[in-house]
C-alpha cells in the first residue's frame, strides 16, 4: 500500500476560458521534499495554491495521509467548512510575500494561529512560539514587528509560523523570490535544515541550484501540465522531455 | 456678563450647561452608533451583489442630501410612519415620539453612512495577504475579521473617524431648529431672552471650539498609540 502523505489527483484549475491546471497528479510521501519547477504561467503556484484550497480546484481529488479532502464548490466559491478549516490548519504555508500579520509581533504571529486555530493554552503557545523562533534563527528578534525586520527575518518569521503549528506538510509559494540576492540563502539554509529534520514539504521555486540539493522529487510543470518528474538527477541532468530540457539549461545558466 | 452666566433663576449658566451635557451625550451616542453600523454596513457589502447595492444606495442617498434636510425628514417622517403602522395593526392611540430619540436616530443615519466609506477605504487599503494568511492558517472568518483586520482597519481610519467626529459634533447643532434643548438651542433660547445674542453665540461658539480641540488632541493621542509600530 502506497501512502501519500499529500496528494492530488486529476487536478484541473480554470479561469473561465482559460485552463490554467489541465489534469495534474502529484503526490509526496512522508518525508518527500517535492519541488515545482516552471516557466512563470506555468500553473506551479495555482497548483500549490488549491493543495490547501486557497485556489478552488475546477475538478480533482485531495488527499491527506490517504484520506480524501472533501469540498464543496458553491457558486463558484469555496463552501468553508470546518473540516476544511482543520484541513488547512494541518498544512504550514509559506507564501511568497511573508504575509506576517503587520500589526503583531513575530513572537505573536507565530502564537496567533496556535492559540486562535488550534486552541493551545497561552503558556503552550509561547512555549512553542520560542522552539519554532529558535529553529529559525530568531529567538532574539521575536518581540520585532514585521516592518523592523529584514525580508530574511521575516521570511523566517513566516517559516516559523508555519512550522510551529506542528503541520503535516509545509508549503512553500516561491519563498525566495521577494528576497534581495544576498538574503536569499538565510532563508534556503533553513528550508535545508528543515528538510533534513524529516518534514514532508512541496515547494515552488526559481532556484534551480537549491531545488537540486533539497529536493528528493522535482516536477516540471509547462502549461498546465506535468512534463517530466522524477529524481532531480534525473530532471536536472537527463531529463526525457525536451521542453524540460530547455528550461533546466536556460535556468541554470 | 458673568451674571448672564450665573447659576439659578438669574442668569443662564445652567441652561447652557445642562445644553451641553445635552450636546455632547447626543454626540457620543451617535458616534458610537453610528460607527458601529457604519462598519456592520461595511461587512454587509461583501455579503453579496444585493447586498452591495442596497449599501451603496444607503450611502449615496444620505450623503447626497443636506444633513438638515435628513434632520427634518427624520424629524417629520419617522411619527407618520410609525403611526402608520401602528394604525394599521389597529392602534389609533398618538405615538408621541421624543424629539431627541429622532435627533439621535438622523445623526446616528447620517454617521452610518459617512463611517461606512470611512471603513471601505480603509480595508481596501489593508493588503489582501493579510486576510489570505488567515485563511491559509485555517482561521474562522469571524476570527480572522476580529484578530487581523478589525485592528488594522482601525488604526487606518482612525484619521477619518477623527472628522466624522468633529463634524457629528457640530451637526448636533442643527438639531437645535427641532427643540431639542442641546447648547445651541439653549443659547438660542438665552440670546432671545436676554437680548444679547452675541455674547450668547459667542460663548456657544467657544464652547464647541474647546471641544472639537481637545478631540483634536485625544485623536492625535489615540493614534499615536496605536499606530503599527514602525510603520508611519
Amino acid at each position: 500500500m502506497t501512502r501519500h502523505q499529500i496528494s492530488v489527483e486529476n487536478l484541473r484549475k480554470s479561469y473561465g476560458q482559460l485552463e490554467v491546471l489541465k489534469g495534474v497528479s502529484l503526490a509526496a510521501d512522508k518525508g518527500e521534499v517535492v519541488s515545482l519547477i516552471g516557466s512563470s504561467g506555468s500553473g506551479k503556484s495555482t497548483l500549490l495554491r488549491c493543495l490547501n484550497l486557497l485556489e478552488v480546484p475546477t475538478s480533482g481529488a485531495l488527499t491527506l495521509e490517504d484520506q480524501p479532502v472533501e469540498y464543496v464548490v458553491r457558486n463558484g466559491a469555496l463552501n468553508e467548512t470546518r473540516a476544511i478549516r482543520q484541513y488547512r490548519a494541518s498544512l504550514g504555508m509559506v507564501f511568497q510575500n511573508f504575509n506576517l500579520w503587520r500589526h503583531m509581533t513575530a513572537a505573536q504571529n507565530v502564537q496567533a494561529p496556535l492559540r486562535h486555530v488550534l486552541g493551545l493554552s497561552k503558556s503552550e503557545a509561547h512555549e512553542r512560539a520560542e522552539r519554532a523562533l529558535e529553529q529559525v534563527g530568531l529567538f532574539d528578534r521575536r518581540d520585532h514587528y514585521p516592518s523592523q525586520l529584514s525580508g530574511g527575518q521575516q521570511q523566517r518569521a513566516a517559516i516559523a509560523r508555519a512550522l510551529a503549528i506542528e503541520p503535516k506538510v509545509l508549503l512553500f509559494d516561491e519563498p525566495t523570490s521577494a528576497l534581495d540576492p544576498e538574503l536569499v540563502k538565510e532563508v534556503l539554509n533553513v528550508i535545508v535544515k528543515l528538510a533534513e529534520g524529516g518534514a514532508t514539504m512541496m515547494l515552488v521555486t526559481h532556484e534551480m541550484r537549491f531545488a537540486r540539493e533539497v529536493s528528493s522529487k522535482v516536477a516540471f510543470l509547462d502549461a498546465g501540465q506535468i512534463e517530466e518528474t522524477g529524481p532531480p538527477s534525473q530532471v536536472f541532468d537527463a531529463p526525457s522531455s525536451e521542453r524540460c530540457a530547455q528550461f533546466v539549461s536556460s535556468a541554470s545558466h | 456678563m458673568f451674571e448672564l452666566l450665573s447659576f439659578g433663576d438669574a442668569g443662564w449658566g445652567d441652561e447652557i450647561s445642562r445644553g451641553l451635557v445635552t450636546t455632547l451625550i447626543l454626540a457620543v451616542i451617535c458616534f458610537v452608533t453610528g460607527t458601529f453600523v457604519g462598519l456592520m454596513l461595511t461587512l454587509l457589502r461583501r455579503a453579496g451583489r444585493f447586498s452591495r447595492f442596497v449599501v451603496g444606495a444607503y450611502v449615496t442617498v444620505l450623503r447626497g442630501v443636506p444633513e438638515l434636510l435628513v434632520i427634518y425628514l427624520f424629524f417629520f417622517g419617522t411619527g407618520v410612519f410609525v403611526r402608520g403602522v401602528a394604525a394599521s395593526f389597529g392602534y389609533t392611540e398618538y405615538i408621541n415620539l421624543s424629539g431627541f430619540f429622532l435627533a439621535a436616530l438622523a445623526l446616528t443615519c447620517i454617521t452610518a453612512a459617512y463611517s461606512a466609506e470611512v471603513f471601505r477605504g480603509a480595508a481596501s487599503s489593508i493588503p489582501p495577504g493579510q486576510a489570505e494568511a488567515a485563511r491559509a492558517f485555517g482561521f474562522k472568518p469571524s476570527k480572522a475579521f476580529r484578530l487581523i483586520e478589525l485592528p488594522q482597519l482601525i488604526v487606518v481610519a482612525l484619521p477619518g473617524l477623527g472628522n466624522i467626529w468633529l463634524i457629528l459634533l457640530k451637526d448636533t447643532a442643527l438639531v437645535s431648529l427641532t427643540s431639542v434643548a442641546e447648547l445651541m438651542r439653549q443659547s438660542t433660547v438665552a440670546a432671545g431672552a436676554t437680548f444679547r445674542p452675541f455674547t450668547f453665540y459667542a460663548i456657544a461658539a467657544a464652547i464647541y471650539f474647546i471641544i472639537s480641540m481637545f478631540s483634536e488632541r485625544a485623536v492625535t493621542a489615540v493614534e499615536r498609540r496605536i499606530a503599527i509600530t514602525g510603520e508611519r
